[in-house]
């Protein structure tokens, strides 16, 4: 039995009959296309798969695609605009925060919530957003300094 | 156009701008007409019989397209080894020939591990393939299994091949000196029984496979998770399926990480490629992560006894290791070769010692297969080492940074000759252990320990000096040791008549940056901009035959492999300049991205023109082919042996039992550096595994019912941000003269180093308790605490 649900990503209009056991992150890979966010665990740890749901940063494994009916979501790829990188995307550049590029998205859009909380955010502070946010690559060194890196550039602006 | 030197340069990633903005292509992002999904039913039990098997009620599921059983899975072979031990091969030190066990894609009589497939549910959508899979109905009769490494060849218990009596896979030894002699020669011998726990790989991306067979032209595209696509293409069309491989193309395309565990053949793709040929429609499959844990290849797992022989000044006499490395219940692709080739051959580590024995007992369990693990072998090598040295120092009741520096062997460069076989290539061992010294005041430390325990706080320090083998690998000298490969490298440039260029490598990155470093190079030999070269590499249908990425190999055997092309290039480019100039090719110097005559730089021709010249030919010297584009293969003469110097510092909580890092510090010899921001970054990512292996990871099995109690990212501890530090790095530089480049392999010193760092440090801060070694990893606060009340309840 299918359910039709519609809500606005990135800024577009989407509206899809689904099957109401669809996760979220299914929703957004598999039928509106965006491929951006990732599945790397199937227990809601790794993050990968952290998008923005009406402002919050979520684990877009852990809802329905039914219950964001009406919703405004952003994902990876909505945080450039007008071809300009977010300072967030951008720091993840230049502070090499990134090797596989698997969790990089979720990485992405968890730090932008935490930037959004709390401006100038400690070492400490990074490190303990970033619990539900896993990285095989990096050890993290050059994830928290590329937060660092954002949050200094974006409190500069 | 001359350009800046970028060989040492930090320049930002290339590949970036697609992975920070979600534009990565990653397998199981493709999307395909016709599309199928398939779903795997495994085996729920870690022994069982099979006794039938019906799939009725899943075949009848709407939208379900074919559910496959073994039996279905006619003419198709065992996944093969690809390294052989075998006396009447000459292979040294086989003392009990491999038992070449099968390993069928799906198995049909037994299941020996849990998550052992046993049928595939391929249907319309995901959903159909997933609810039609709970309707396979298997008839199990569970067998009693064994999991524990020490326990795998004891008596009574069940075999787990026909061809493996006693459960044994094979048994091996290196060594040289006399050892006995050393022994008892000794002041003081040390034994410690020392455990390497299992570990599961975790790359952030679950394996996932798409294989396409096109039945107009019998072409069948596998897109594969694989650090090495044309080994996956020759092992799955040469051993398993029978297809010719001309007709097959694999594309490995983004990779969300591998660490080793994405070398190797496995049944989901070999089974996906199959029933895309019986279906002739598209078959992808996508591991959840659980499936990863019990089907990804897992690494470490060793049961080792070492005895160290010391002189009563502190010199390394001798050293005895006996090693049980578990298997799981089939032999991987290159699992014989991890506890063997590369484990006992870096027993020597940096240190001159008199003599080494090293015994190894491959045994086969109700577990998941063991493989290659980034390290591979060199991490079980320096834990046993680098944990007997401090052990020894601690019986001797010596520092540990002395004991290590009246071993180490002296600086050399072209050879040093181990006890175990393999001759190290340049080495300055002391200079790096110095260097780390630098970073840090050692004494001050000392003093600070000293009056903390006073005040009750447990401070430690750790050191471990490693040496590892990489740039894998001579082929010949592989070839002899029982691999079923040569370990060589391709590297192809194609000059466009325009000027711009695409470079091919064999190697793949899926993380390592090569779209970066590779570009550098050539960049670099060929003096143009950077701007203009792209680097393709995941797929057979562009590059050249390629070996692929592991064993820390991509710069300094991929990386020499374009070396020479590009040397070739610009041989021709001087061939076609001097026609043009009218003058000898042996005149012609090639400067700034110019070719001009020797003495006379006026007279110029740009890289640029020599290109288009290549390929409109009008004016060109006779007798030379048209284009410009080369090729090479290079197999490289000796293996690299990278080195170090890591510490650690940490802080333990003698009342909870809970470890804290408090610093920590790596120096790294990896020869020369191409991008030293992603060598740190490997360094730091590396150091992140093997300080996680010391303190939290381990997968564990249940010991009666065989379950692997720690199948989940909820269960299994990998390491989070606000459980590890900030890294200090520092480098040596001793470069290698195994190849022109001078570049040694940075991709798993990390790991390799800093296991033993850590348990070193932890070890030292227990060492008033008298505490002097803990068995087994991970040191978790209840093993620490644990050991603190024995160790309380002795004195």
């Amino acid at each position: 039995m299918k359910t039709t649900i519609s809500m606005t990503i990135n800024g577009v209009k989407a509206s899809h009959d689904v099957e109401p056991r669809l996760l979220l992150v299914h929703y957004i890979r598999e039928l509106v296309g965006l491929t951006g966010t990732h599945v790397g665990c199937d227990t809601s740890q790794c993050g990968a798969c952290t998008v923005h749901v009406n402002g919050q940063a979520v684990k877009s494994c852990t809802l329905l695609a039914v219950q964001c009916e009406g919703a405004n979501l952003k994902t990876i790829e909505g945080m450039a605009e007008n071809g300009t990188l977010h300072p967030i995307q951008d720091a993840f550049w230049e502070k090499h925060g990134l090797q596989c590029g698997f969790c990089t998205p979720g990485m992405i859009m968890s730090a932008a919530q935490l930037l959004e909380r709390n401006k100038r955010p400690s070492e400490a502070e990074i490190r303990h957003w970033l619990e539900g946010n896993l990285c095989r690559c990096t050890g993290y060194h050059n994830i928290v300094k590329a937060i660092e890196y954002a949050a200094e550039k974006m409190a500069a602006k | 156009m001359a350009t800046a030197k970028l060989l040492g340069a930090s320049i930002k990633r290339r590949e970036d701008p697609r992975f920070i903005t979600g534009k990565g292509n990653y397998t199981d992002d493709l999307k395909l007409a016709g599309m199928t999904y398939a779903v795997f039913v495994r085996s729920p039990h870690a022994h069982a019989r099979i006794r039938s098997i019906d799939v009725t009620a899943a075949r009848a599921h709407p939208g379900v397209v074919a559910v496959f059983t073994g039996k279905d899975m006619t003419g198709v072979n065992s996944l093969p080894c690809g390294w052989d031990l075998r006396k009447d091969k000459n292979i040294p030190g086989v003392v009990q020939d491999l038992a070449m066990v099968p390993h069928m894609p799906l198995t049909s009589d037994t299941a020996r591990h849990v998550g052992d497939p046993v049928a595939v549910v391929i249907a319309g959508t995901l959903d159909a393939a997933t609810d039609a899979a709970a309707k396979v109905r298997v008839d199990w009769e569970a067998l009693p299994s064994v999991t524990a490494t020490e326990r795998a060849a004891g008596a009574g218990v069940a075999p787990i091949h026909a061809g493996a009596p006693g459960n044994v896979a094979f048994k091996w030894e290196l060594g040289g000196g006399d050892v006995d002699a050393a022994f008892k020669a000794a002041a003081v011998v040390v034994k410690k029984r020392i455990v390497n726990q299992r570990l599961v790989a975790n790359a952030m991306e679950p394996r996932a496979c798409v294989a396409r067979y096109e039945d107009a032209t019998g072409e069948l595209t596998l897109w594969v998770t694989s650090q090495n696509p044309h080994v996956h293409r020759l092992l799955m069309c040469a051993f398993v399926l029978g297809i010719p491989e001309h007709k097959v193309r694999v594309i490995a395309p983004d990779v969300g990480g591998g660490f080793g565990s994405k070398i190797f053949l496995y049944n989901e793709e070999v089974v996906c490629s199959w029933a895309s040929r019986q279906l002739k429609r598209p078959v992808r499959w996508t591991a959840t992560r659980r499936e990863a844990y019990v089907t990804d290849a897992h690494g470490r797992d060793h049961v080792t006894d070492a005895a160290m022989a010391m002189s009563k000044d502190g010199k390394i006499l001798g050293l005895h290791v006996k090693t049980t490395a578990n298997l799981g219940a089939y032999l991987s692709t290159f699992a014989p070769a991890v506890p063997t080739f590369l484990y006992g051959t870096l027993l020597n580590g940096v240190y001159t010692i008199g003599a080494i024995k090293c015994e190894v007992t491959g045994v086969f369990t109700n577990t998941t297969a063991v493989d290659a693990y980034r390290g591979a072998g060199r991490p079980e090598a320096c834990y046993v080492l680098e944990r007997m040295v401090d052990a020894a120092a601690a019986a001797l009741k010596m520092d540990p940074a002395d004991v290590r520096k009246k071993n180490f062997i002296p600086k050399f460069s072209g050879a040093f000759q181990t006890l175990v076989a393999v001759a190290y290539d340049s080495g300055d061992y002391g200079k790096a252990f110095d260097r780390l010294l630098q970073m840090f005041d050692y004494k001050a430390f000392r003093a600070e320990q000293a009056e903390a325990r006073t005040k009750g706080r447990y401070l430690g320090l750790g050191f471990s000096t490693y040496i590892e083998a990489c740039s894998i690998a001579p082929s010949k000298v592989v070839g002899a040791l029982g691999a079923g490969a040569g370990l060589y490298e391709s590297g192809k440039i194609r000059v466009h008549p325009t000027g711009g260029v695409t470079v091919f490598t064999g190697s793949h990155s899926h993380g390592q940056g090569h779209e970066t470093t590779f570009a550098q190079l050539v960049a670099d030999e060929l003096q143009i901009p950077i701007e203009t070269i792209e680097v393709v590499h995941g797929d057979t249908g562009a590059i050249p035959f390629g070996m692929g990425t592991y064993g820390s190999r991509s710069a300094s055997v991929g990386g020499t492999a374009l070396h020479m092309s590009a040397n070739k290039i610009k041989e021709k480019g001087k061939r076609i300049a001097a026609h043009l100039l009218e003058a000898s090719a042996s005149d012609i110097e090639y400067t700034g991205g110019q070719f001009h005559v020797r003495g006379a730089p006026g007279k110029a021709i740009p890289f640029g023109a020599v290109a288009l010249t290549a390929y409109v030919p009008h004016n060109y010297p006779e007798g030379l082919e048209p284009g410009l584009e080369e090729t090479s293969f290079y197999d490289p003469s000796n293996f690299c042996f990278p080195f170090g110097a890591h510490a650690c510092v940490v802080e333990v909580d003698a009342d909870t039992g809970a470890v804290k890092i408090l610093r920590y510090l790596a120096v790294d010899d990896v020869g020369n550096v191409i991008n030293p921001m992603i060598v740190d970054g490997m360094v730091h990512g590396g150091v992140a595994q093997g300080v996680a292996q010391a303190l939290w990871e381990g997968a564990v099995y249940d010991g009666e019912s065989g379950q692997l109690l720690t199948g989940s990212m909820m269960d299994y501890a990998l390491p989070k941000a606000d459980m590890l530090p900030m890294y200090e790095t520092a480098r040596t530089e001793t470069p290698t003269p195994v190849n022109p480049l001078g570049v040694k392999g940075a991709g798993e010193t990390g790991t390799i180093a800093s296991t033993p760092a850590v348990v070193n440090a932890v070890v030292d801060a227990l060492s008033g308790f008298g505490v002097d070694h803990i068995e087994t990893m991970p040191l978790t606060s209840e093993r620490v605490w644990t050991t603190i009340q024995a160790a309380k309840s002795r004195k």
